[in-house]
């Protein structure tokens, strides 16, 4: 039971990196769109190049958790 | 293979002071965001300069994860030690540089460029500085108390922040007999004695550090010629540590690194900023909440070498989620001058006016200060503008009430309200260490252990007061909107690390 949950989370945890990340652009480009300062782009730039990575992360955890690489409790 | 009793509080206390120092140099930085501002940042928008502070700020933390990569791979490579001796070397003459950079009035934008270098050698030093001191405790420590052990080294964190907060206010008052004029001193040029007096710090500690020995269980495995070729590729290049490692970041430090900046800046912050509390009680008050919390590390710590560290950490995760906005709610409710704008006050004083020239227009800024029987004081700021060839000011706005000053009883809210809040920080934090050290093998430990760490704390952990108060110019009719971040990064943690995380201690790090 518990090793299915495991396993299906894994696809919201594969989902939940690109849609996080399409929210994250979608509102830089909607707040630098209304300020359109040097300040407001870097703030939002710094915080898209910085989460991309992680994003990446947590797809590549959701696919380890879907092959059942977290089988048991680590 | 554990260090006898005696000599595993030698190495606690070396491990100790010199991270302590670490982030006492890395947080003093913060504390005085509002006035680093005023020094190395163009003056013309106050908003922005202090925004570009934070920016700076938030740059110090963003480079922790490729600190943790440099000395973490240092680290397993050469060894603890002297990884961790060299951590302390560059965070020291990094802070002490800070201390001598001259201001925005004096060299232009050199300023901000040289602050922002430093301060990235800063993020860099301590990336490395953390996970070398936690594995060098926890391959010290004896199986059966190593969550007790390793917790000392957590309450470096939290001391490092009130040791940061103590000489900032020492050294703004013991400028001048004159409490007024201290503090304008101390905005002047006194900040940089704070900065500067790392660099004693840090001889101490480099000296305490130079007599102590290399990790038993490196030794033993660099005698046996075991130690990685490649620790970055061991570490993040095979699945079989990758995973533990992605699991350590969305499982356990990220929330945990949210709530950590939640409970000991954000609220502070929040308190400074939106509650408008004076520059030295908020202050004061995390000093008080952090005193009477910081045991509550060890506590947590060595309670979960009897109970395991996953629930510890994931109920104090719970509990924030379940008490940040209740808690933030009631800051303001308890520094609402409403109620007081109909009484009369028990004084108030002679109006200080403050012109300043703009083109086209005169901006005049009329300051009283109002007190109140009960203790309760502010400062009610008007604002008007005359405007070239007239002589009837324009009222700018209703007025702006600011340097609240909360009469004891609600003072001591505010204290208690804060300790709820590090009392969740010592839940998740307390444990961690001794929960990371566990999850890798000796040969990778320093490099896999101190990249989750450092993205859970530098990256989602550092940037809580800076997308907060992003998210309040997004939504400005909730002031508690800032909270939503370290809600949901809780929430998704304590999802994965309930579901994905075991509650057993490993007792052999010697692998």
């Amino acid at each position: 039971m518990m090793n299915q949950l495991r396993k299906w989370m894994g696809l919201i945890w594969m989902l939940m990196g690109p849609l996080s990340m399409l929210y994250l652009i979608k509102t830089a480009l909607h707040q630098i769109a209304l300020h359109p300062v040097t300040d407001t782009k870097i703030q939002w730039a710094v915080f898209v190049i910085v989460f991309i990575p992680i994003a990446i992360g947590l797809c590549i955890f959701g696919w380890y958790a879907w092959k059942d690489e977290y089988k048991r409790q680590m | 293979m554990s260090t006898s009793p005696k000599g595993i509080w030698k190495v606690i206390g070396a491990s100790s002071v010199g991270t302590l120092i670490e982030w006492y140099d890395f947080y003093i930085f913060g504390s005085l965001a509002t006035v680093i501002a005023t020094q190395f940042f163009p003056q013309t928008n106050p908003t922005a300069a202090l925004l570009s502070t934070l920016a700076t700020f938030a740059a110090g933390f963003i480079v922790r994860p490729f600190g943790a990569l440099v000395f973490g791979r240092l680290g397993d490579l050469v060894g603890r030690k002297y990884t961790f001796l060299l951590t302390l070397i560059i965070m020291g003459g990094s802070t002490f540089a800070i201390g001598l950079v001259p201001s925005y009035e004096s060299i232009g934008f050199a300023a901000p460029v040289i602050v922002l270098l430093l301060r990235l050698l800063q993020g860099l030093a301590l990336g490395g500085e953390y996970g070398g001191a936690a594995t060098y405790v926890a391959e010290h420590a004896p199986p059966n108390r190593r969550g007790y052990y390793t917790s000392w080294i957590q309450t470096t964190a939290t001391l490092g922040l009130f040791v940061s907060l103590g000489v900032i206010l020492l050294v703004r008052h013991g400028l001048d007999s004159d409490v007024n004029v201290s503090i304008q001193k101390f905005n002047d040029w006194g900040w940089r004695i704070p900065f500067l007096v790392s660099i004693v710090l840090v001889g101490i500690s480099i000296y305490i550090r130079l007599k102590m020995n290399e990790s038993p269980l490196f030794t033993k495995i660099k005698a046996e010629g075991k130690t990685s070729v490649n620790p970055l590729k061991e570490s993040f290049g095979h699945k079989t540590n990758l995973k533990m490692v992605l699991l350590a970041l969305f499982g356990a430090t990220m929330g945990q690194g949210v709530v950590w900046y939640t409970g000991q800046f954000y609220a502070q912050s929040f308190i400074e900023t939106v509650c408008k509390i004076d520059f030295e009680q908020s202050r004061t008050m995390l000093i008080w909440a952090i005193l009477f919390a910081t045991p509550f590390f060890v506590v947590f710590g060595s309670w979960s070498d009897r109970v395991g560290r996953k629930w510890i950490m994931l109920a104090g995760m719970f509990l924030a989620i379940v008490f940040y906005r209740p808690i933030y709610q009631q800051f303001l409710d308890l520094s609402d001058t409403t109620i007081y704008q109909t009484q009369t006050p028990a004084s108030i004083s002679e109006p200080v006016v403050q012109t300043d020239e703009m083109n086209q227009r005169t901006i005049v800024t009329t300051s009283i200060v109002k007190t109140f029987d009960n203790g309760f004081a502010y400062t009610q700021k008007s604002r008007d503008t005359v405007f070239a060839g007239s002589s009837k000011p324009v009222v700018d706005a209703a007025p702006v009430y600011t340097e609240k000053k909360l009469p004891a009883p609600v003072y001591w809210k505010f204290v208690f309200l804060i300790f709820v809040q590090v009392i969740f920080v010592t839940m998740v934090y307390g444990p961690i260490a001794a929960f990371l050290v566990e999850m890798f093998p000796t040969r990778i430990r320093y490099t896999s252990m101190s990249l989750p760490y450092h993205i859970g704390n530098g990256v989602f952990g550092g940037l809580t007061p800076f997308i907060a108060l992003l998210l309040t110019t997004i939504n400005t009719g909730d002031k508690l909107v800032g909270l939503m971040y370290p809600i949901i990064i809780s929430f998704v943690c304590l999802v994965i690390g309930t579901v994905y995380i075991s509650n057993k201690t490993d007792p052999d790090v010697s692998d």
